[in-house]
């Protein structure tokens, strides 16, 4: 298994594609990075060409970079899919940002069905709206449920449908109650 | 005409019983309480292993439902998040009375691991469902559940007498490992 390297990909790209960069990790790990506009052409590209075929999607997921304000694009979520190879046995990671106010990109589930349920993760837990996804719903917490809890400005709730969240005289470590929403 | 082949207690005469039908029913119930099949974390585990051969729960006449309705014990094994929490809830608005809750695990009890990081995980199963028995442990070995078990058949019995349920919940105390023939004693550190 091998990571490919991005620089010769952004190049091959950047004719049809022309916001896509190539960037590497802070461990070392090359990604392209491009902008939401040329998402899903890019990837669509990704999986058709004869020399990349990126047939399976692996994995997507997303951070949230509040807490890094020196990293670029600070106030963002970011999103990021994991593309592996059957034909050719290699990976790619490709990553996009959205604003945090208004979190929306275009869905990808298109491109792999398998982006289906991993886009509800996402939009579960991240709030990243997916446009044009055929079914965004919560996957994990409940569908009533207020929030996206993996933001890092999540603020956790002290009840759920009236029960109480913590035992009598007990506050969360990481932030203090606040009241019940 | 009695059968000088026959031990004591296995002629016809001697195996008559008597005795009321509520008391003797209740006997029933105290000695096999079927428990739900149902399990959501590691507790999970060792709730397998206490049916599997070695501690083997079925002699105390416990056997696994798949379903509520023929169950008269939950074991509430593993952790609870809140969307689980009203399931359970369901789960046991199914099972019939008399019913009874085991709590195992700290999970189940208190949150475990998750009660204060966790925005998701329930402290306490009991914030939904009334628990007789708590059972420590992450997760409880075995011979706890099994103490618990007990624990909770002489409120079974409590209940048979005196139509009571006792409202304090049992807290079984924590287990040392038994370090016997087939359990290798870990090396002392000096």
């Amino acid at each position: 298994m091998t990571a490919l390297a991005a620089e010769p990909v952004a190049a091959r790209m950047r004719q049809r594609t022309p916001s896509i960069e190539a960037r590497t990790t802070e461990n070392g790990q090359p990604f392209l990075f491009v902008a939401p506009a040329d998402l899903v052409l890019l990837l669509t590209l990704l999986r058709d060409d004869e020399d990349l075929r990126f047939d399976a999607l692996m994995d997507l997921t997303a951070y949230d970079l509040l807490k890094y304000p020196a990293k670029a694009p600070s106030d963002a979520i970011c999103a990021v899919w994991l593309l592996w190879s059957h034909v050719h046995r290699h990976e790619l990671m490709v990553q996009t940002h959205a604003a945090r106010s208004d979190c929306r990109l275009p869905t990808t589930s298109g491109v792999w069905p398998a982006a289906i349920y991993f886009e509800r993760e996402v939009f579960d837990l991240y709030g990243v709206h997916f446009d044009g996804h055929p079914d965004l719903r919560r996957i994990m917490c409940p569908q009533d449920w207020v929030g996206h809890p993996l933001r890092k400005d999540y603020v956790y709730p002290a009840t759920y449908h009236g029960v109480s969240h913590l035992r009598d005289g007990q506050h969360f470590e990481s932030q203090p109650a606040r009241e019940a929403r | 005409m009695a059968d000088p082949q026959c031990r004591p207690g296995n002629a016809s005469h001697e195996q008559i019983h008597l005795t009321a039908v509520d008391e003797f029913l209740a006997w029933g119930k105290e000695h096999s309480l079927f428990y739900l099949l149902f399990a959501t974390a590691c507790c999970g585990i060792e709730l397998m292993q206490a049916g599997g051969p070695r501690y083997d729960i079925d002699r105390l006449g416990m056997i696994p439902r798949a379903t509520p309705r023929q169950a008269d014990l939950m074991i509430v094994a593993g952790t609870i998040t809140h969307k689980m929490a009203e399931r359970v809830k369901l789960l046991w608005d199914q099972m019939t009375e008399p019913r009874w809750v085991v709590s195992m695990g700290s999970c189940a009890n208190s949150g475990g691991p998750f009660s204060k990081w966790s925005y998701s995980v329930l402290n306490g199963i009991d914030k939904y469902v009334p628990v007789d028995v708590y059972i420590p442990g992450c997760p409880p070995r075995p011979e706890a559940l099994i103490d618990g078990v007990m624990a909770l058949r002489e409120r079974v019995r409590l209940y048979r007498t005196t139509g009571q349920r006792t409202k304090t919940p049992h807290v079984v105390a924590g287990i040392e490992p038994a370090f016997g023939a087939h359990h290798e004693k870990p090396e002392q550190k000096t």
